[in-house]
């Protein structure tokens, strides 16, 4: 019951935060009522017994939010503090295009007739999460390895603006780098 | 705590996040609205495996779309930082460029 | 479809420690608290005998109670236009941040929450700071309190990854993320001792996320106190314990993670934990003054190009001998 209670509790939470980022006049307040709305599901998916995953959630989104703030402050061409705002377009269509999903969904959810439960959870979930990873779907790291370093490569080809003739000169023959900041370990 | 409950749960996060992702013109607001999207993506996996199919290697779908979501931010910070420094847009409606 | 019976309790089969009834979370809090307190009249202590000058208010091992009483009895000043929620949210979430991580750690046979992956909930509530330190230096309105709070985010970056690689080598010998099996599977050799990398860049990182010590710039007098410029009264004192509240969860993690738990001669298992805790707070409050300040703006390339590359060999040591010894 307790449980029950908690769980509807976090959901509420959840719903209510996520919906705030599009309602809030600060960029700040946006982005942390995104982390809020990620650590509530995280907890909820702690009580359905996937600790693991639901920590990670919480680990790695808290953390995603703390630079999302910077970038948000960054990159709006406006005032981020509490100055009200409205950046939207086409507010009417995005108002019923996510009324009308709901809509459709939470009639899929309530008219299909589930199956019932099938097997049991294992003993030690995150255990056998990770016999999973490096066992029959080692396949799937295998693959997200890769894109993770292709994505680290393109995201800096994409972000950075210098290049290495501009570090090293055009011969790349200069043995320091010309950074306008220098590093911390004597470059 | 049934499987409904967590479903519509995430139902009205995914269907926040839409509104958030289409109604937006800052490139960071819709960057939010898509992770408040997979958000709920992760809620309802979460659900089916525990609710339907509680399988030892169900729980991998999980990190598949966490790892999807850091790929999303990543590249959406890169994309932003490049629109920003080369024309100084921060809205949608200035990099419409791949529309017709 | 019917309801599913929840296994309340996430707890972690043939466990090595004894959950107590959560009634005993004050009894966890009040341990924090004193430890606190014995950190900070230790600062005191250090600070008075560096000849720190004649300061306000106590100095010396008084100074944690002086330092209370004058800010009690300060009058709480606001700025233009603050974002009063963030601001006092930040401020206010260090101690509860301390304490969700005091919860996961066993003193001796008991725990108050025996969770499966104690040494990730941990690892989540230390970056839960990098959200609470930015709000706070953003919730003022104030350039400086800005400033550092920006200096901290620079930090993190570069400490965060090699910290979460530090903890990484215990569970991997462990072969468990659970902190009651990671103490005590340490029966005999402790993890300090053949995973020495790991532990100093561990004792970094909790200097970092106490923002401690090297780690202080984002609150240097430079900028007039950086994330705490603004603060006053109750709220800097809350800020503060929340400072030694982390600093004191952090050498608590320590004791079962790399300093065998309750391992040791004579004395009860609760008692060493103590001990071991007191030792590892004193190192650190020690250390405050004897070690450099980091540049905010440099400190990233060293903890990606000098700390993370060695964490990495000692985790891919333990893990060599993990395997060959199984």
């Amino acid at each position: 019951m307790v449980a029950d209670i908690a769980f509807w509790g976090l959901g509420l939470v959840a719903v209510i935060s996520g919906a705030a980022v599009f309602y809030v006049d600060s960029m700040a307040r946006a982005t942390y009522a995104l982390a809020l709305s990620f650590v509530a599901v995280g907890l909820q998916v702690l009580f359905l017994q996937q600790n693991y995953v639901g920590v990670v959630t919480i680990l790695m989104m808290v953390m995603e939010m703390a630079i999302m703030a910077v970038y948000m402050v960054m990159f709006m061409g406006m005032n981020p503090a509490l100055t009200p705002m409205s950046m939207v377009h086409s507010n009417r269509t995005a108002v019923a295009t996510a009324v009308l999903t709901f809509l459709v969904l939470a009639a899929g959810i309530l008219l299909v007739d589930w199956p019932t439960r099938r097997g049991s959870p294992p003993p030690e979930v995150t255990v056998s999460l990770g016999e999973a990873l490096m066992g029959p779907k080692m396949l799937v790291m295998a693959v997200i390895s890769p894109v993770m370093v292709a994505t680290i490569v393109a995201g800096v080809v994409l972000a950075a603006h210098r290049t290495r003739y501009d570090r090293f000169g055009d011969d790349l023959k200069q043995r320091t780098p010309e950074d306008p900041q220098r590093g911390g370990v004597g470059r | 705590m049934t499987l409904e409950a967590t479903l519509l749960i995430a139902a009205a996060i995914f269907s926040v996040g839409l509104y958030g992702a289409i109604s937006q013109q800052v490139v960071v607001m819709v960057m939010m609205g898509l992770e408040l999207m997979i958000n709920a993506v992760i809620l309802a996996a979460a659900g089916f495996w525990w609710f339907l199919a509680p399988a030892p290697t169900g729980q991998v779908l999980l990190l598949v779309v966490i790892a999807a979501m850091t790929l999303e931010m990543a590249m959406g910070f890169a994309v932003a930082t490049l629109l920003h420094r080369e024309r100084q847009a921060d809205m949608t409606d200035m990099a419409t460029d791949l529309t017709r | 479809m019917g309801e599913l019976a929840l296994v309340q309790s996430p707890g972690v089969p043939d466990s090595p420690v004894v959950t107590v009834a959560p009634g005993w979370a004050l009894g966890a809090v009040a341990i924090l608290g004193a430890l606190v307190l014995v950190a900070g009249m230790l600062d005191g202590a250090l600070s008075a005998r560096s000849g720190g000058g004649p300061g306000v208010g106590a100095s010396g091992a008084a100074r944690p109670f002086g330092e209370a009483a004058r800010l009690m009895r300060q009058r709480r000043r606001t700025t233009v236009q603050a974002d009063t929620l963030l601001w006092r949210v930040g401020g206010a979430g260090l101690v509860v941040t301390a304490a969700l991580m005091v919860a996961v750690i066993p003193l001796g046979r008991w725990t108050i929450f025996d969770l499966g992956v104690g040494v990730m909930w941990f690892n989540a509530m230390d970056v839960l700071v990098w959200a609470l330190v930015w709000l706070t230096g953003w919730g003022a309105n104030s350039v400086h309190s800005l400033v550092g709070g920006y200096r901290f985010l620079a930090h993190g970056l570069g400490y965060e990854l090699p910290l979460m690689f530090a903890l990484v080598a215990p569970a991997i010998a462990a072969e468990s993320l659970n902190v009651g099996t990671v103490a005590a599977v340490q029966d005999g050799l402790w993890f300090a001792v053949w995973m020495p990398v790991a532990f100093l860049v561990y004792l970094l990182g909790v200097a970092a996320f106490s923002v401690w010590g090297p780690f202080a710039p984002a609150l240097g007098s430079d900028i007039a106190g950086g994330v705490r410029a603004e603060l006053s009264g109750v709220d800097g004192l809350v800020f503060e314990t929340g400072r030694y509240a982390l600093l004191a969860a952090g050498a608590a993690f320590s004791v079962p993670m790399f300093l065998g738990g309750g391992a040791g001669p004579l004395l009860p298992d609760w008692a060493w934990v103590v001990v071991k805790m007191l030792a590892v707070l004193s190192l650190l409050v020690w250390l405050r003054r004897r070690l450099p300040a980091f540049r905010p703006d440099t400190f990233m390339e060293v903890g990606w190009m000098v700390l993370l590359p060695a964490v990495l060999v000692q985790d891919l040591l333990v893990a060599v001998i993990a395997v060959w010894r199984a």
